[in-house]
């Protein structure tokens, strides 16, 4: 707009018309630029959840599609193999030993336990199809691909901690202690690692008496209520039994008050504590669970996790073998943090360390997760797989589509081209309008009364939810192709009546031909739309858990967004990726369709 | 390029009838163009036009369909401006200053020159309402009995005073199409306008209604400078005092409208007033 | 079945088509050419057809399984109808005759083999029979068809009146969903209601379908005192609305009224993008990114916030609606005649004061359907709540801050259907139906909406034509 600066140049003369006031027309131009503001800053809004969502779900959705495989080399021992029997062998020890020869440092019964449980339980399932499907190799050494486990993905793709590699100076020097180590260094690296750990303890510190502060307040309120709790005790008198409510309150309060008492008590001890070892800035810190770990990475590989910190010490245990004690020159040794505290991760040291060691061995290789189009639903994250959901909701959207397109273009006809104008039409347009606004888990109740109740087709099916479907997306296909209709002019149903056509003949032969892009358009919107739609097949039982990929209409399915549903619930953070993956997945349908509409449009887009 | 120029400027020129029409004697012009052009994108509208338009008098611009003269009128209050592929080139000065020059406000322009359309398009509010919407806007009541008095008074003006005196919460829309329109007129004069810019304001009316506005322009002669787009070369004749006719995106002709009706100097002129095209 | 179908249909169009062209050659002139004929053939042959092909496996396999379960003893006898859906899941499978492991299979009562056999029996000879069936059909009405046949029979118009009538059932499908909804709805509604009274459902305070909670009806049902559902759902939709309301109106305001046509195709997209989104994406991301955010971001304010919340549902849900709410308003600030705003432009009124005081007053009643339209769509969607807002239902007492607090989990009544709903129950229970009823609510409350928001819109749009 213009600018208000200067004021208006004043007519000479005899000027009758009134001049506004400079600094009210300053004002309403401010008021001018705020409002449009809003209005950009409504679109700015809107752009930037949309940007904030896909980026959000790219980031959670891309290790879904990265996996990691270990080649480990396996031997398929005779004495656990039998060539009669195969599929009967021990897959499971023969896996688990090709394992534990990569640590031969690890002994404790547990921690060869724990081994195997790095890799996926389809290594097992990979190396029995192989030796299967080739029985000369029994008895030979062979190195394979094996998948890693969802936690170990997650570990290597750097979701479950950060990782930091402290700089260290000085040379180490190592002795034993116990049944671990002390190690104390020639420069002052572990003093900056302690003062770390005592910043952390004072964050958990001031956490706590944060806490603390609110159970105060509880209890204040607590004791405020205490005495109107014992008027109305006092009030109810003798003849109150003991399940009378005032009594019943009171009893509750004193049991509240007594408990939180006891938790306001902990809790400052625990402050107590944590304050003393904080103001003692050099004192050894114990490294809890609580707290991030931090491990010594020696020559030769040998890796001792930190157990106890001081100012220029460290004590700690092996989880590597130490090749040897006594010094170790500065620059061949190095110091590294995961910073998520052990106890908030479902990857434990150990596993780290070894998965760690694997990696730098140059084992570990990550590649595309092909298995995620491959494979239906499953419990385990690492081989859950969308083929399920997506074979579902092709199988339903073709069901769909064999329902709505015909009937609906069909109706839009009669309604454009043929319909009296009398109440019974009106009623019909009236209900498609309507129809198009009904909640769709609505749509869900009819298809559960009526068509597996009533009908009783077969739950859980891609048909009946391809039925549901075709309902909701009826009224989108009806509206755009009467639409389309009504857009090829009224003169070339004419031309055709003219040369002798009955009405049907021209509009089949004429009008629908050239409505069609505009009703295809309109189709693959509403098969959009379908494709996305989850609470309607939630009602007739397209929830199951489903491994199976489905083979026929009739047969238990899921769909894409149901499996996203599934999968949105399930604990593990590896599945919050698949959930995301899914998503990913779904969106790129969804675009495909889309553009493929804007192209539609585009090329026979046509102006009469 | 250069012959092309040329032969715009001749054949753009504009005839003055006659050479110094009695009208614009009378003091000094409240309106004068210079060199004023309009295109729409690539679609010159307006030719070069020169013209001044005097004060307390009512002017006519006549002409057929499509021939620039609603354009050239909107130009006059910037509402061209609106419309983003519009571009006007040259100068409009009012009391000597410049309305398109880059300091001046445009809000403060329209409330000195008001407008009144084809259709009447009262808001969708009551009467009073209506009326009080620019006062309101610009701040021009201090108090709700100046409002009131100021909305009476432009209704009084407007000649729809004693119509709707007793139904003044009532809806604008309400009124007959003549009423409506006089509404407008009166929406218009309520902020206190020096001009006057009306629209073919009768082209939607029948010719009673007609017969009551010319009543009313000729009445607001009096204090403002009107000027007219119509389409009915009677009316120009009835209402006007100086007439202007525009042909194809050029004024052909301008002059006392006595002298244009009676005796026009251009061909073009003379056949439109004899009815020949239009 | 489908297969013979076809082939009967297209033997009967050309036996019709080569009688049409055999009068055509033959004397007399032809009323309408000859694969009108065909078409008038092949038509008469496939109704029958294809309503027998819908009709026979409807009936036949209640008689086959009837016949199957009535092969059984008496101790396998269902009891009620998830034991008998669970029986006739034997009885196929073992009638499929997949497991042939002999140690599998005497996992199964003799009883229920002998009635898999049975149905076995049946259903081939079953099968069979409608083959022959739709033979001896199809060829019966090509016979009766082609008799009607002849050189004055008037094919054209014949078919034309099918098609005509095909074209009518199409559109009625609309009202028949509109009915299969209001009764599949209505009657387990009543049934529900004659279980627990209306009072209870709509003014109870209390709800806990799953568990019996209230002294008087120890272990029989739960109490269904619908109140906290209402409640939720009231205040997801606020919330929804106070993000959705002025975005999306504002949104429509500058697209309406400010944008360049080259903002306008960029923002447009946008919006159209953000509309296109499925709703379970927009659950995930307001159960996994945005409600722990609001979490922490409470939490450091010192305000207690469950992780499901209905503020983090709300809001998402409300930026689900902004695209619905602007193009809703969008449309009707168009509507508006340009006449108007330029007679405000005309007065000397900013473009805001003419939007403000000219375009939405005139715009209001088309607003205000548009507001309705997106708060029926709030109260109807279910995947954002049902990841989001969680399933308990909130207690509910005259302390409204307590109630309305935004930092609870609430429950929705989408929310309860939809749980209700999931996983095997049984029909016959009230916690089932009491989901039903929850529909009834749902639908129309929705519909009472849509009825006047599209009415109010329709006539809006009269005004200004």
């Amino acid at each position: 707009m213009t600018d208000m600066a200067n004021p208006v140049p004043v007519r000479a003369g005899k000027s009758q018309s009134t001049v506004i006031d400079a600094g009210r027309l300053k004002k309403r131009y401010r008021a001018e630029t705020r409002f449009r503001w809003y209005g950009l800053a409504a679109i700015g809004f809107a752009c930037a959840f949309l940007v904030l969502l896909l980026s959000d779900i790219l980031l959670k959705g891309l290790p879904a599609f990265e996996a990691n495989t270990v080649t480990l080399d396996v031997t398929l021992d005779e004495s656990k193999l039998d060539a009669q029997a195969i599929s009967k062998g021990n897959f499971n020890s023969i896996v688990n030993s090709a394992i534990r020869a990569q640590f031969p440092g690890v002994k404790s019964r547990s921690d060869r336990r724990a081994l195997p449980k790095l890799l996926s339980f389809d290594a097992v399932d990979k190396v029995r199809r192989e030796v299967i499907a080739n029985p000369s190799l029994i008895g030979t050494t062979r190195s394979f691909d094996l998948k890693l486990s969802d936690e170990a993905d997650l570990f290597l793709q750097g979701m479950s901690t950060d990782e930091f590699d402290i700089p260290v100076t000085g040379s180490l020097s190592i002795e034993a202690s116990g049944d671990g180590f002390r190690l104390t260094s020639s420069g002052n690296d572990f003093a900056g690692v302690l003062a770390r750990v005592k910043q952390r303890l004072e964050t958990r510190r001031d956490r706590l008496s944060l806490d603390a502060l609110k159970l105060e307040q509880v209890r204040d309120r607590l004791a405020a209520e205490m005495p109107v709790a014992e008027a109305a005790v006092a009030e109810a008198g003798s003849e109150a039994t003991n399940t009378h409510p005032a009594k019943r309150r009171l009893a509750k309060l004193q049991v509240d008050t007594s408990s939180v008492a006891a938790a306001l008590a902990r809790l400052k001890a625990q402050t107590d504590e944590l304050s003393a070892s904080i103001s003692n800035s050099s004192g050894p810190e114990t490294l809890t669970s609580a707290l991030p770990s931090h491990f010594v990475r020696l020559p030769e590989k040998g890796v001792v996790k930190i157990a106890e910190i001081g100012g220029d010490y460290i004590t700690g245990k092996a989880y590597m073998p130490v090749a040897a004690t006594g010094a170790v020159t500065a620059g061949s040794w190095s110091l590294v943090e995961y910073s998520q505290p052990e106890a908030d991760r479902r990857i434990n040291d150990k596993e780290i360390i070894w998965l760690t060691s694997l990696r730098d061995a140059g084992m570990v290789e990550s590649g595309f997760n092909w298995p995620f189009f491959q494979r239906g639903d499953s419990r385990e994250a690492e081989v859950a797989g969308v083929l399920g959901g997506m074979v579902g909701s092709a199988l339903t959207l073709l069901v769909t589509l064999l329902l709505s397109l015909p009937i609906g273009v069909a109706a839009a006809i009669y309604l454009e081209e043929f319909a009296p104008r009398n109440r019974l039409t009106q009623l019909i347009e009236v209900n498609i309008n309507n129809l198009a606004a009904v909640p769709s888990i609505v749509f869900g109740l009819l298809g559960l009364a009526v068509f597996l109740n009533f009908f009783g087709l077969p739950r859980s099916s891609a048909m009946v939810g391809g039925m549901v479907l075709a309902l909701m997306a009826l009224p989108t296909i009806i509206i755009a192709s009467r639409a389309a209709l009504r857009a090829v002019p009224p003169s070339i149903r004419e031309g055709a009546l003219g040369v002798g056509a009955s009405h049907q003949q021209a509009v089949f032969h004429h009008v629908l031909p050239l409505a069609m892009p505009g009703i295809l358009t309109g189709t693959i919107i509403g098969m959009a739309q379908a494709l996305g739609e989850t609470a309607p097949l939630l009602m007739i039982g397209m929830v199951a858990f489903i491994v199976d990929v489905p083979g026929g209409f009739s047969d238990a399915a899921t769909v894409l967004p149901v499996q996203i549903f599934l999968w949105s619930d399930l604990p593990e953070a590896a599945f919050q990726a698949k959930t995301a993956g899914a998503i990913m997945v779904l969106l790129g349908f969804l675009f495909l369709m889309n553009a493929f509409a804007v192209f539609l449009r585009k090329q026979f887009e046509r102006r009469w | 390029m250069d012959a092309a120029v040329m032969e715009t400027d001749t054949r753009h020129k504009t005839i003055m009838t006659p050479a110094e029409p009695l009208i614009m004697q009378q003091g000094t012009p409240k309106i004068v163009t210079e060199n004023v052009t309009v295109h729409y994108g690539d679609k010159q509208a307006i030719f070069p036009l020169d013209i001044s338009i005097p004060d307390r008098a009512v002017s006519a611009f006549i002409g057929p369909s499509g021939c620039g003269k609603s354009t050239f009128l909107r130009c006059i209050n910037r509402m061209n401006d609106t419309i983003p592929i519009c571009r006007v080139g040259g100068r409009i000065t009012i009391d000597g200053s410049d309305i398109y020059d880059p300091d001046l406000d445009v809000v403060q322009l329209r409330a000195r020159v008001g407008m009144v359309f084809q259709k009447p398009n009262p808001f969708p509010k009551s009467i009073m309402e209506n009326v009080a919407y620019g006062p309101r806007i610009h701040g021009l009541a201090r108090s709700k009995t100046d409002l009131e008095e100021i909305v009476v008074n432009s209704l009084k003006r407007a000649g729809l005073f004693e119509e709707v005196k007793d139904r003044l919460d009532a809806p604008g829309t309400g009124l007959s199409g003549g009423q409506q329109q006089r509404l407008c007129i009166a929406r218009a004069i309520a902020v206190n306008p020096d001009v006057i810019l009306m629209d073919e304001p009768c082209s939607a009316l029948d010719p009673i209604a007609t017969a009551r506005i010319e009543e009313l322009i000729s009445e607001l002669r009096e204090n403002y400078c009107i000027v007219i787009v119509t389409h009915s070369m009677q009316q120009a004749a009835r209402v006007s005092q100086l007439t202007a006719f525009f042909h194809l995106g050029t004024l052909v002709e301008v002059g006392d409208t006595e002298a244009i009706f009676t005796n026009p100097q251009e061909r073009r002129t003379q056949d439109y007033i004899m009815g020949r095209f239009g | 079945m489908l297969v013979l179908v076809a082939v009967l249909v297209v033997l009967a169009f050309f036996y019709g088509k080569s009688r049409g062209a055999a009068f055509s050659s033959g004397a007399g002139k032809l009323h309408s050419l000859p694969y009108y004929h065909g078409y008038f053939v092949a038509l008469m042959v496939a109704m029958p057809l294809l309503i027998l092909t819908v009709l026979w496996p409807v009936l036949s396999a209640a008689y086959v399984e009837g016949r199957a379960l009535a092969v059984l003893p008496a101790d396998l006898q269902p009891a009620n109808g998830l034991a008998r859906d669970a029986v006739m899941r034997d009885i196929r499978l073992l009638a499929s005759g997949v497991i042939s492991d002999p140690d599998r299979l005497s996992a199964y009562p003799q009883g229920v083999r002998a009635a898999g056999a049975v149905f076995a029996k049946l259903q081939s000879a079953s099968g069979w029979l409608q083959i022959a069936t739709g033979l001896l059909v199809g060829i019966g009405s090509a016979v009766l068809a082609s008799r009607k046949l002849s050189t004055k029979f008037r094919a054209r118009n014949s078919v034309e009146r099918i098609f005509l009538t095909v074209l009518i059932i199409c559109s009625a499908v609309a009202i028949l969903t509109t009915v299969g909804i209001v009764f599949s709805v209505i009657f387990e509604t009543l049934r529900f209601f004659a279980k627990v009274p209306v009072t209870e459902f709509l003014f109870g305070t209390q709800w806990s379908p799953q568990t019996a909670l209230r002294a008087d009806q120890v272990g029989s049902s739960g109490a269904f005192g619908a109140v906290p559902l209402f409640i939720g759902t009231t205040l997801v939709m606020l919330i929804a609305m106070c993000v959705a309301g002025p975005i999306g109106l504002f949104a429509a305001i500058y697209m309406a009224e400010y944008a360049s046509p080259r903002a306008r195709s960029i923002a447009k997209p946008i919006l159209e993008v953000l509309a296109g989104i499925p709703t379970v994406v927009f659950g995930f991301f307001a159960a996994l990114s945005v409600a722990p955010v609001i979490r922490r971001w409470g939490e450091s304010v010192g305000l207690e916030v469950a992780s499901e919340s209905a503020l983090a549902a709300g809001i998402v849900m409300g930026v689900m609606i902004i695209p619905f709410m602007s193009s809703l308003s969008d449309d009707v600030i168009n509507a508006v005649p340009q006449s108007l705003r330029d007679g405000s432009y005309a007065m000397g009124a900013t473009r805001s004061e003419t939007v403000k005081r000219v375009v939405l007053p005139a715009a209001l009643p088309g607003i205000v359907s548009a507001f309705m339209l997106s708060v029926s769509r709030a109260v109807g969607e279910t995947m954002i709540v049902v990841m989001a807002a969680g399933l308990a239902a909130h207690a509910v007492s005259w302390d409204l801050i307590e109630t309305f607090n935004p930092l609870q989990a609430v429950t929705t009544v989408t929310v309860q259907i939809a749980t209700l709903l999931v996983g095997d129950q049984e029909f016959e229970s009230s916690k089932t139906l009491s989901a039903f009823a929850l529909g009834f609510v749902l639908f129309f409350f929705t519909l009472i909406l849509n009825m006047i928001a599209l009415r109010v819109v329709a006539r809006f749009k009269e005004q200004y034509d």
